[in-house]
């Protein structure tokens, strides 16, 4: 049994020009202690996905109208979005790591301030507790002189370390599940590096599930197990890690990794091939396969019929696509 | 934090010494001199050119009139820094005592049109954000786009007509001091106070919705959000912290503004304080008073601006520490 179970997720934005779809029938499922990575260009719905289920979608312009998410056998989507039910969940079992790291702490309250909140809000615990367990969540996070620097604000810390705190915020409650919304996107590729590290050592350490969202495949291909690929609100292709790195079959993943070069790959030995075309305008899509205009492999069934759902080809290896490239 | 300080109060003094000469020559670049008035009260007549030009020249080394621009205003700091404000001329008092009888009440009047603008205009701003949009907002939003180019003495005029003339609720004009008879004083006082506030409250309603609204909109309170933190700590400990930094800087020109607007409508409403000292010294020619009012405010405004700065320091870590 899945610790969370999205299925079919529908949120739009209603825009002056129209109707967008940010998200559209997105499903997917995270185990006891998983790795899991979303992975798609900017603005084919990973974050959105995301802050759905977080029920921190901005209501107007945005909406959650269809779908369930299953959590501890609740319906998230059934709660009032800042309700005590949905409240109690945020920031204690569900957590989120956000992209920005250099804006995301508040500069004008102290570490120990954004750190203890939380544990004084979920978990109850006394001012002088919450910044003991403040001062050693940041050990954890590999903060060095914890027991001075908990005192520090924001502006005083790097990016890097401004993450590491907003890891151990995400940590402080013990969570279920932890969202890191492109936790390493604006840092170095050092820092990078050393971040997701240590969020793999503590999640497994902790045994909590990870969700991390991102457009950089180097990151899912190390240290996620299951992948889901989304192209223009929708997923369109998941898996195991490894049967999407070395097998893809749907068109876009084929071109995403074409596109990019591959570890201890030497150099001049294969072409970068991109994948020509821009993402599509999300407004008042038409219903036939998003990817279609840009897609090398289309058959003329792909004109006439719309999107197809999601189908499995494999072991769990599912496409949404008519065509299937290893099949082919 | 200390030097911080230290430098704002080396700066503010430069200012207040800039302030003071400024003045001392505008006065003297006026046409006209302080002794015609002089005469006129002493003479007993009424008449002003009674003086021949002996006693013109000997009165005005009576005052130190006849000395150079420069030494004159030398003597004036040299009296100031040993805590001499000097003799009125025109109305042959000591300066300090005029000001003494005047300045609590334009300082209870001011200090009540400050509180009553900013705390007034700050939860109209906190609470046209949070329920930005509705009706309500859009009202108070359009009454603060007008209450801000509403000129003070017209809507002092006004408010006089309606209230006090019409309606008969509260005294035309006058002053009553609350140290006296309290209850009494504030129906004088509800007029003046009103017709000056309302441009503070306007301001600061405008510019508290504007920095809420932004600061609702940046990443870390989307933080606190995801860390299920209920509205209420959120708009408390996240936003209006941050959102006070530019509001706490406007501070300093809303009293600014306030002292300016307690100029006209001391006069509006006949209150005898500071305002309508300086505006009736500078019909005088009354040198002495003028500097010494001048001194005054500008004191005011610089030392409120010296504490603004100290609290955008305590705000904001950013300051505190660079």
């Amino acid at each position: 049994m899945a610790l969370l179970d999205v299925q079919d997720l529908q949120t739009y934005f209603h825009t002056e020009y129209g109707l967008v779809k940010a998200a559209d029938k997105v499903s997917f499922h995270v185990n006891q202690g998983e790795i899991i990575g979303l992975v798609g260009e900017s603005g084919c719905g990973k974050s959105v996905s995301i802050l759905s289920i977080m029920r921190l979608i901005p209501s107007p312009p945005g909406e959650t109208v269809g779908g369930k998410v299953i959590f501890e056998g609740k319906d998230l989507l059934k709660f009032e979005a800042n309700g005590p039910q949905m409240r109690a969940i945020r920031g204690s079992k569900l957590t989120m790591i956000f992209q920005e790291p250099m804006t995301s702490l508040n500069p004008v309250l102290t570490i120990s301030r954004q750190l203890t909140e939380t544990l004084e809000l979920h978990l109850d615990m006394d001012k002088h507790s919450a910044r003991e367990r403040a001062i050693e969540l940041l050990r954890m996070v590999g903060v060095p002189d914890a027991a001075r620097r908990v005192d520090d604000y924001p502006h005083q810390f790097s990016g890097g370390m401004r993450q590491r705190v907003m890891i151990a915020i995400a940590l402080s409650c013990n969570p279920t599940i932890i969202f890191a919304d492109e936790p390493t996107t604006a840092v170095d590729v050092t820092t990078q590096a050393q971040l997701l590290e240590l969020m793999k050592d503590l999640v497994t350490r902790l045994d909590t599930s990870l969700v991390i969202v991102t457009h950089n495949l180097g990151v899912v291909a190390r240290y996620a197990q299951r992948i889901y690929v989304m192209y223009a609100g929708r997923i369109i292709e998941s898996g195991l890690s490894e049967n999407i790195f070395n097998h893809p079959r749907h068109p876009y993943t084929v071109g995403l990794l074409n596109s990019v070069p591959k570890l201890g790959e030497r150099h001049g030995t294969r072409k970068l091939i991109p994948i020509y075309g821009l993402p599509p305008n999300l407004i008042n899509m038409p219903t036939t396969c998003a990817f279609l205009p840009r897609c090398t492999e289309k058959i003329g069934k792909c004109e006439k019929e719309p999107w197809p759902e999601l189908r499995a080809v494999d072991k769990d290896h599912y496409i949404s696509c008519y065509v299937d490239i290893k099949g082919k | 934090m200390t030097a911080y300080i230290i430098r704002r109060i080396i700066i503010g003094l430069m200012i207040l010494i800039l302030v003071t000469m400024l003045v001392f020559l505008l006065v003297r670049l006026l046409p006209g001199d302080p002794l015609m008035r002089y005469m006129a009260n002493f003479s007993g007549t009424g008449q002003q050119n009674i003086m021949s030009p002996e006693q013109h020249e000997a009165l005005l080394k009576e005052f130190g009139l006849d000395k150079p621009i420069p030494v004159q205003y030398w003597d004036w700091i040299s009296k100031i820094l040993r805590g001499d404000l000097g003799q009125s001329i025109g109305v042959g008092q000591p300066i300090s005592k005029l000001i003494a009888d005047v300045l609590p009440r334009t300082a209870y009047i001011g200090f009540l049109m400050f509180i009553v603008g900013t705390f007034g205009g700050i939860l109209v701003g906190i609470y046209c954000a949070l329920r930005r949009g509705t009706w309500m907002d859009n009202t108070l939003t359009t009454i603060a786009n007008i209450g801000m180019t509403v000129p003070v003495f017209w809507l002092g005029i006004i408010l006089i007509y309606v209230f006090a003339y019409k309606l008969g609720w509260f005294p035309m004009y006058g002053w009553v001091a609350p140290w006296d008879d309290f209850w009494k004083s504030c129906t004088y006082v509800v007029l003046p106070i009103s017709a000056v506030a309302l441009g503070g409250i306007a301001g600061m309603a405008r510019l508290t919705r504007s920095c809420m609204l932004e600061v609702m909109r940046t990443d870390y309170v989307r933080t606190a959000w995801a860390k299920g933190l209920r509205e209420r700590v959120i708009v408390i400990r996240h936003q209006l912290k941050n959102a006070m930094i530019p509001v706490v800087t406007a501070l300093g020109g809303t009293l600014g503004m306030i002292l300016g607007g307690s100029v006209f409508i001391e006069t509006v409403f006949s209150i005898p304080g500071m305002g309508r000292l300086m505006v009736n010294a500078i019909f005088e020619y009354d040198y002495q008073v003028v500097q010494a009012s001048a001194l005054i405010f500008g004191g005011i405004i610089i030392f409120s601006n010296l504490l603004v700065d100290i609290a955008w320091g305590w705000l904001d870590p950013r300051i505190r520490f660079s």
